[in-house]
């Protein structure tokens, strides 16, 4: 292994880390705030640039798709919709949630009838947005005061449930999308897409966004106050089923956005999310699901272990990153005891 | 007005039935305090008001019947819980704690927030020492002026305390005593629950006593503090000890 090929093999861990740190953040977010762990983040992922191809004039997606509206768009409205029935007992909010289910719709029809690609670009993240609060009120809200083993079990079945889902709206094939930024730059002698410097830029001011929102800003210390004391945030009037909403919203808000700007650099399919998804999970682990810096350093070192790992052995590469997980999970659990089963 | 009455009020944990019967009433500016020995039912009582344990009877709150109750609408509507693990967020700083008692305020737009912290910092100056630790790592007492602080910063109509003295030392058990009077003669309405008889009934216009979960004894708190049943049962003890 000389330079040439490490440098190479860094660039390209920096870019898989960059994701895999976004994906990290927001399980984290979620986590701390409801005890969810999100498995479903990485089909959110990829929901939003499939939705996009949609939008895309057919000349730059080279599909006849005819105005047809995706079908995470009806995905999208059908989930506002069961929620309003869920909340039928406050009258203004169902008012606003079935509102919201026919603009998604609406921005779905649009798009689909051809709009600008940045127009369309924006559509597609509002028209997948409303699906991560909405499975919150759902699939997790119901299941109020459950184990953390519990909530994971609905999230691994939510998984599986979103990615036939994709299957379904999106078919087998993969995407070719069409980049913000064309043409490569040089660093040194690696060349860099120039798309993946948005996926950076997106990521450094998704952490000072974050960062500024949890010590800045009482929404944001509130949110925090659920994930350190929920009945203590309760007797103070902050509810935690709406920290809930607005934690699954930013959340769903970061990977919808990576999705899009990572797009054209993976030609996304239905069944990429997942892959995504578990590697965000591992470098969320890494910082015991607990610690935001923490989790970013654990992406980097996922994508920088990932990039080895393949140049090593390219077909044992999700495996040998899979195995990671273990010396860290018996490091954490003998040093340990943050993630409790208490409130 | 009265601000709390509860009518023929009763908790049930699973099978059994902590607070059986019990009618309660907290008149505006008065201070009132539930008395009892361990596992009468006190703790219970407040829990079934915020609704954190089933209920049956009529709880009206400023002489509305609340029918449906937790603990983030009631804090809404001002009625505040100091509880007796005191529930601070314990890894962040002492003067966040304080400022997220106010958030209801905060989401609502009211101004005022930044003298109110500063009102709190003048009722608890240790509090303002300690503004930039983490609440979780002060001591007991302050963590409870802390819990307190909080409470205030709500500017609650009524404010609950569960067990304010609880594995304080008696210095401090008698600063917070001190504290509440003086928040009592600025006219917050109180009810705290209590082991310290004692205190509390110095602390209260009214008295309730609480026994496995029935009512015993009510009344004026000056004479439950010279009442023989009172006195056998909560002040006894604790009188003989004093005398040593």
């Amino acid at each position: 292994m000389d330079w040439t090929i490490v440098s190479f093999l860094a660039a390209d861990a920096v870019q898989s880390g960059t994701i895999y740190a976004l994906l990290a953040l927001s399980l984290v977010l979620v986590f701390a705030v409801t005890r969810v762990i999100l498995v479903p983040l990485g089909e959110l992922l990829v929901f939003a640039p499939l939705t996009y191809v949609f939008f895309l004039p057919s000349g730059v997606s080279g599909l006849e798709l005819h105005g047809q509206i995706p079908g995470t768009a009806w995905l999208s409205s059908f989930l506002l919709l069961v929620w309003a029935v869920l909340d039928r007992a406050n009258p203004s909010r169902v008012a606003r949630l079935v509102v919201l289910a026919l603009l998604v719709l609406g921005l779905a029809w649009v798009g689909a009838r051809g709009v600008a690609p940045w127009l369309g670009w924006i559509l597609a993240v509002l028209v997948v947005l409303p699906i991560g609060p909405a499975s919150y009120r759902l699939f997790f809200q119901p299941a109020q005061n459950a184990s953390v083993l519990t909530y994971l079990i609905i999230a691994v079945g939510l998984h599986f449930a979103y990615q036939g889902l994709g299957l379904v709206f999106f078919g087998p094939e993969q995407y070719r999308l069409p980049p913000i930024l064309s043409g490569q730059t040089n660093l040194g002698m690696v060349p860099i897409n120039n798309q993946a410097f948005l996926v950076y830029g997106f990521a450094l001011l998704t952490m000072l966004g974050l960062y500024l929102f949890f010590t800045r800003s009482l929404y944001g210390k509130a949110l925090r106050a659920c994930a350190v004391n929920r009945y203590g945030a309760r007797l103070l009037g902050i509810s935690p089923a709406q920290a809930g909403y607005v934690a699954f919203g930013i959340a769903t808000l970061i990977v919808t956005v990576s999705g899009m700007l990572l797009a054209p650099l993976i030609s996304p399919a239905y069944f990429q999310g997942f892959l995504f998804g578990l590697k965000g999970f591992v470098a969320g682990i890494l910082g015991g699901l607990v610690s935001y810096p923490l989790a970013v350093l654990g992406a980097l070192a996922v994508g920088g272990f990932e990039q080895w790992a393949g140049y090593v052995s390219s077909p044992f590469k999700d495996a040998l990153v899979f195995a990671l997980l273990l010396p860290v999970l018996l490091w954490r659990s003998l040093r340990s005891h943050e993630i409790g089963e208490e409130e | 007005m009265l601000m709390l009455e509860l009518t023929d009020f009763s908790v049930r944990y699973g099978a059994v039935e902590a607070v059986r019967g019990l009618s309660l009433e907290v008149a505006e500016g008065e201070a009132i305090t539930l008395i009892g020995p361990n596992g009468a039912g006190k703790s219970s009582t407040l829990k079934g008001i915020l609704g954190l344990e089933r209920s049956k009877g009529v709880v009206r709150y400023r002489g509305q019947e609340l029918k449906k109750r937790t603990p983030e609408a009631l804090a809404e509507l001002g009625l505040v819980l100091v509880p007796e693990k005191r529930e601070l967020f314990s890894s962040m700083e002492v003067e966040d704690n304080l400022l997220l008692g106010a958030f209801t305020r905060f989401r609502r737009g009211e101004k005022g927030l930044k003298e109110d912290l500063e009102r709190v910092y003048t009722l608890f100056p240790r509090l303002r020492e300690r503004r930039r630790q983490l609440a979780g790592t002060m001591s007991g007492g302050e963590q409870q002026m802390l819990a307190i602080g909080r409470a205030l910063m709500a500017k609650p109509k009524l404010l609950l305390l569960d067990e304010p003295s609880l594995g304080l030392a008696p210095l401090i058990v008698a600063e917070i005593f001190r504290i509440l009077g003086g928040l009592k003669s600025q006219g917050v309405t109180i009810l705290v629950v209590e082991q310290n008889a004692r205190m509390a009934l110095r602390l209260a216009d009214r008295g309730y006593v609480l026994e496995a979960g029935e009512l015993v004894m009510q009344g004026q708190a000056s004479e439950l503090l010279h009442d023989p049943r009172v006195i056998e049962s909560y002040l006894g003890i604790r009188a003989r000890e004093e005398m040593r």
